[in-house]
């Protein structure tokens, strides 16, 4: 018991990759021991989590539960881990989607052992980059996340559909996908691991808590420049890197790509996660090291979110594939969580701070829910009709009454119904905000009328109107498996919208010690 | 059990009905009613004991029940949520419980229990009626019960349940949540035929002109939250010292203080759900919904909902204002909107046939009323007009509701294709339904304001009277005219429904509803005339000063500063009589004898006007041709095709290009030609070159290899000697 709460975390980050080799060593013949033994692994660190969650003391600053180990002396590049309570609530996040997901996964019909093993590395990678308290470790994993989610496309992405590229040429939608998903994100990294290098090489260390006391310090000239322009720089090279993942307007097109084409889970994993290591960087890296340069900046930043809010929206409301709207709703979401950091960091320190990044937060981890949740159903109607095009439903509801109310339920979570989480968290970057940048504010109210236009459509297409005959014989009601995937994340939206507060104040606490 | 716990538990037996009957006893229609009913019978009980303690709680303008609760972690402290109960809650409370109690019931008949199951009917359209076989073998088509009938039930629980949430609430974070659960369920229960496409379109465009409204009213629920540090209305609108701040702060928009344009944003969402003037157009389109939920929704309570709002933020809104004194400029944008729609869709509800669409029209217009009372600071009026609009209106919903199901009947029953809410197709039913019909007239006469008996009367005079009183002459003339039209349409309504002779054999066919329903409509005719008992002014002439003005006296102490009750004058009540009557008089002769397929006098009379008048001025249609279709290209063309695919993703792939277009300079041009063939290869052909140049010598003769060593020989020995030893 000693070693499991000393060396929690690692436990946590590398049971993943233990639950991979066990898959590794099941026959492929026997898909259905793999599939269960999956979920059932994919339990330990879901486990181990809720200890953690429970083990975690709010009330102290700093990071818990930390370990350090030697990994690359020569460097001064350590295997630093430890969280606080932002982490935490992404480890949560992770650690309940991962099983979800792997349920959902239980339709995948090919090569389900590689599938299953790179679901696996791919939660590793998440969990390192939430945990890592070390520049280098923290790219390593950054990086790493990137690789199974690749193949996860470009292997198990929608068969159908082709994708015009130059000159007419053409080629396969999830290959176009998978590519455009790997090169984006490689290009921010290039940027983001140049700037930890020079960071490295300035202050002689990658380990994080230490840089938070020297970094933002730091008057020694680089390379004959002066150190201001150094760290611009290097705040832009961090910028730009997690813009692209979040993804903030402009450079958001990689995302309705990727997730479109991804498979049902593979989307969950991209919306309910990879989208937040994004914003996680900004929260622990940029804000931190770089508060001058945030702060000078914050109002480029929440431009940008705002075009984010209003074109996600407006692009969503312009779809006609229905997981092509889903997908361009987390650009609209997603803003939100980048205005309440742009805010917060234009005004370290005062309420409006506070309650801007408990917000923004809380929004990651709402989206979290609601998107996977969105993917999911959108999966479970693809996977009965093989069609996503919107025009091909129509009054569906009488036909699968319960599938229609689950849809009904997680398309107002996410369109941000009070009494639902979304509500909670956009209410308080609103709030947060609007000292700060009212403009912006206001104009990121048209976004939300919208976000109700493309819901209500979705909901319209899908479920009501005249029946297409279609669709009668041929579309079943969502199983048991199914409705017990969006059970747990029906639960917590309720549970967040209604009583915020178990959640909200491990958040709070944390965004008050470190900002 | 104390008054405090009691308010908490009252939102919550609509909710859990809600979940109990989605989750578990969906497939009994039975049992779903009984919940449903039974948790809104425990609202209405819990909230009679609270209306009871609260009328005789000394001073509850100053000592409200309170009851707070921690919600949000913020910073240090908590941002608290909680019940409160003072007198403008409570008068609301009352009519809430009533209201939705009646409709509950009401609905068990109106969605047709215990009638057969439907011989095509689907889940998403309206019932088509059953076919029965009676004793002699005769085959009658009869109605036929909801197929959603558990879904309905669930519904209006789960609104019974926003609307209690909304009035008890002690601050506007947890008053936007109900009043936003109230929006979800408006929406579906406009949509509840949701396979009817017109419904389809209804719902969403209920949702979404209401939205515009809602996010302005987030605005200003967030700058108020910014400005004070809370959303709690005893912080805020009772305080004088913040009230006095925030009049006194400059907002810098337009010249206006704080609390006005914090006032004004709020205002915003309560023209979106009290739909006024210019976000009026959902609420017509509303009644696609069945018509319990017309009455309780889209009458009684949620469209009430924004002028409750407005009524309980007008400290804010007149902050700065004196007793008398200049009305502010959020007063005046709510006077002049509320006069305006009162008006404006009067004229309309004049021309329309359908009986609920007159109703909905109506609805906006009193709505109107109660705005502008506001606007000119009739507080008092505002709020007691709001109450007895809630009872006569829901009683003329429901009753026109009765109609229509007698004249569904009579459909069923002679098989004729007309419709059955069309108020030309009607006629004489005042013999077939006679409760109906009596419920309907002391409804209508509340509503055109009869004198002295009904509810209507009372509170439209204050209203006019305040006008009068304060010299706000527009506003005084402008709701004289609409209150005059508003007689005119109800009686025309009245007498194109019940008198006169039937005008098709439907009619003739119609026959009373059940007593679920016409319960209802008796309990609500009741308080149309009672209510307005409550507030009868002191010095009205004869009558005035036998009750008390209880009303005035209770809801005014709401206020920081009790309002003046205005000086009586003989001129508004002369005017409120003569409209009243006038309208009713007018409106009974123009269509006391309308015979079949005749067409309607004031369409003659009018002209054109008529015809702008019947397509409701083309507001739809400008609407659309402005926001909506430009709001989808803008979507659909320029975001997603024009910006996303052109633009960005033009732009990566041209970047994309033109690295292929390196990579494959460099593959072909350098790699190839210089590093392969120029280099790499070149170096292996000139190897090879040298080695064919040098085969001639591999002779494989012995004599000439020896011959060639020696010379390499004695080269070598040549080239040591001279260069090496260098013997000079």
């Amino acid at each position: 018991m000693d070693f499991i709460s000393s060396h929690l975390l690692t436990l946590i980050l590398f049971s993943p990759v233990f639950a991979a080799a066990i898959i590794f060593i099941i026959p492929r013949e026997q898909e259905n021991l793999i599939r269960w033994s999956a979920l059932v692994l994919s339990c330990i660190p879901l486990a181990l989590t809720i200890s953690l969650w429970f083990g975690f003391d709010r009330s102290l600053e700093g990071f818990q539960y930390q370990e350090m180990a030697v990994w690359y002396s020569a460097i001064n590049s350590s295997y630093h881990i430890g969280v606080d309570g932002i982490s935490l609530t992404m480890v949560l996040l992770t650690a309940i989607l991962t099983p979800l997901s792997i349920l959902a996964s239980f339709s995948i019909k090919d090569r389900v052992k590689s599938y299953m093993i790179l679901f696996f590395l791919l939660e590793m990678g998440m969990l390192g980059v939430f945990l890592a308290l070390d520049l280098l470790i923290f790219f390593v994993f950054w990086e790493f996340g990137l690789i199974p989610m690749y193949f996860l496309i470009n292997q198990w992405g929608s068969e159908k559909g082709e994708r015009e590229i130059w000159g007419g040429r053409k080629i396969p939608a999830r290959t176009y996908a998978s590519f455009k998903f790997m090169i984006y994100t490689m290009a921010g990294s290039l940027g983001l691991l140049l700037a930890i290098q020079l960071i490295g090489v300035v202050s002689g260390t990658f380990d994080l808590p230490e840089l938070y006391k020297i970094w933002p310090m730091l008057e020694k000239p680089l390379l004959g420049l002066p150190v201001s322009t150094v760290k611009s720089i290097a705040f832009w090279a961090f910028t730009l890197a997690f813009a692209i993942k979040v993804p903030v307007w402009p450079f958001h097109t990689w995302l309705p790509d990727a997730h479109t084409e991804a498979p049902t889970a593979g989307s969950m994993i991209l919306a309910g996660v990879l989208l937040k290591l994004g914003a996680y960087g900004f929260l622990r890296f940029v804000l931190p090291l770089y508060p001058a340069e945030s702060n000078y900046f914050a109002g480029a930043l929440g431009f940008l979110a705002v075009m984010a809010i209003i074109f996600g929206a407006f692009a969503s409301y312009g779809q006609s594939d229905f997981k092509r709207l889903v997908a361009y709703s987390s650009v609209n979401h997603m803003g939100f969580v980048v205005l309440g950091i742009a805010a917060a960091a234009h005004s370290v320190g005062s309420e409006n701070a506070n309650i801007a990044m408990n917000g923004a937060v809380l929004q990651m981890f709402n989206h979290g829910l609601s998107a996977a949740g969105m993917f999911f159903l959108v999966g479970v109607i693809y996977e009965r009709t093989h069609t996503r095009n919107l025009n091909d439903f129509g009054g569906l509801f009488p036909l699968i009454p319960v599938y229609g109310g689950i849809l009904m339920f997680t398309s107002m979570a996410s369109l941000g119904l009070p009494g639902l989480n979304g509500f909670v968290s956009e209410f308080l970057v609103v709030r947060g905000s609007w000292p700060v940048f009212t403009v912006y504010t206001a104009l990121a109210m048209i976004g939300l009328l919208f976000t109700g236009a493309y819901i209500l459509r979705g909901i319209k297409q899908v479920l009501h109107g005249p029946l297409n005959e279609q669709w009668v014989g041929h579309l079943s009601e969502i199983n048991t498996r199914e409705i017990l995937v969006m059970a747990p994340l029906m639960v917590l939206m309720l549970w967040i919208g209604v009583w915020p507060a178990w959640i909200l104040d491990v958040i709070n606490r944390a965004v008050a010690m470190l900002f | 059990m104390t008054t405090e716990t009691l308010i908490w538990l009252i939102p919550l037996p609509p909710i859990l009905a809600f979940f109990l009957i989605v989750l578990f006893t969906n497939r009994s229609k039975a049992l779903s009613h009984t919940i449903a009913i039974g948790a809104a019978l425990l609202s209405w009980a819990g909230s009679m004991v609270v209306f009871w303690r609260a009328i005789n709680t000394p001073e509850l303008g100053k000592n409200p029940i309170l009851s707070p609760y921690k919600w949000l972690p913020i910073g240090d402290g908590w941002f608290n949520i909680g019940v409160q109960i003072d007198p403008l809650s409570a008068v609301t409370l009352f009519f809430v419980a009533w209201t939705i109690l009646m409709i509950f019931i009401y609905s068990v008949g109106y969605q047709n229990y215990g009638q057969p199951e439907g011989d095509h009917d689907r889940p998403g359209l309206p019932p088509h009626g059953a076919t029965v076989t009676d004793a002699s073998g005769h085959h009658h088509q009869v109605p036929s019960v909801e197929p959603m009938y558990s879904r309905f039930f669930a519904f209006i629980g789960l609104f019974a349940f926003g609307m209690y949430t909304l009035v008890v609430s002690d601050n506007l974070l947890t008053l936007f949540v109900g009043w936003e659960i109230m929006g979800l369920c408006s929406y579906l229960l406009i949509g509840f035929w949701y396979g009817k496409p017109s419904a389809r379109v209804a719902m969403i465009k209920a949702f979404m002109t209401t939205r515009v409204g809602d996010v302005f009213m987030l605005l200003g629920i967030a700058y108020l939250y910014a400005q004070t540090g809370t959303l709690n209305y005893r912080a805020i609108l009772y305080n004088e010292e913040t009230l006095h701040t925030l009049a006194s702060t400059p907002s810098g928009f337009l010249g206006m203080s704080t609390a006005g344009l914090i006032g004004l944003l709020l205002f915003i969402g309560a023209v979106g759900k009290s739909a006024q003037w210019p976000l009026h157009v959902w609420l017509p389109d509303a009644m696609e919904g069945p018509t319990p939920v017309s009455a309780m929704i889209h009458a009684a309570t949620m469209v009430s909902a924004g002028v409750y709002m407005s009524i309980r933020v007008f400290p804010l809104l007149s902050a700065g204002m004196h007793e008398g004194g200049q009305l502010t400029s959020a007063m005046m944008v709510m006077a002049f909107i509320g006069a305006f729609t009162a008006l404006f869709s009067a004229t309309i509800a004049v021309a329309q046939n359908d009986i609920k669409r007159v109703l909905a029209y109506s609805t906006i217009s009193q709505l109107g009323y109660m705005i502008a009372a506001l606007g000119i600071g009739a507080y008092v009026a505002a709020a007691f007009h709001l109450i007895t609009h809630a009872f006569f209106k829901a009683l003329l919903f429901l009753g026109s509701g009765s109609v229509i199901h007698g004249m569904e009947h009579g459909v069923l029953h002679t098989g004729d294709h007309i419709d059955p809410q069309d108020m030309f197709n009607m006629g004489g039913l005042r013999k077939k339904m006679p409760l109906t019909f009596w419920t309907f007239l002391i409804g209508g006469f509340a509503l055109s304001g009869f004198p002295l008996i009904t509810a209507g009367f009372w509170s439209k005079d204050e209203i006019l009277a305040d006008a009068f009183g304060h010299g706000h002459w527009a506003v005084f003339i402008t709701l004289a005219v609409a209150a005059l039209l508003t007689a005119f349409y109800t009686m025309r309504q009245i007498t194109l429904t019940f008198l006169g002779e039937p005008r098709t054999k439907a009619a003739h066919h119609a026959q009373e509803t059940t007593w679920t329903m016409t319960l209802s409509l008796v309990v609500l005719a009741f308080f149309a005339i009672t209510a307005g008992w409550a507030g009868i002014p002191e010095h009205f002439p004869v009558i005035g000063g036998l009750v008390p003005n209880w009303f005035h006296e209770f809801v005014g102490s709401t206020l920081l500063e009790h309002p003046e009750g205005v000086e009586f004058s003989i001129w508004p009540l002369l005017t409120s009589l003569v409209v009243a009557l006038g309208g009713l008089a007018l409106g009974w002769y123009v269509y006391r004898d309308i015979r079949a397929e005749a067409p309607d006098p004031v369409e003659k009379a009018l002209g054109p006007v008529h015809k702008v008048l019947k397509n409701k001025y083309y507001f739809d249609e400008l609407y659309d041709f402005l926001f909506i279709k430009p709001a989808f290209w803008f979507a659909e063309t320029f975001t997603s095709a024009w910006m996303d695919r052109g633009v960005i993703d033009g732009f990566l792939h041209r970047v994309a290009q033109a690295v292929g277009i390196l990579g494959n300079f460099l593959r072909n041009k350098i790699d190839k030609r210089i590093i392969n063939e120029w280099f790499g290869d070149g170096i292996g052909n000139s190897i090879r070159q040298v080695g064919q140049d040098l085969r001639p010598i591999q002779t494989g003769k012995i004599q000439q290899y020896m011959m060639f060593g020696l010379s390499v020989l004695a080269f070598s020995a040549l080239f040591f000697y001279f260069f090496v030893m260098r013997p000079f």
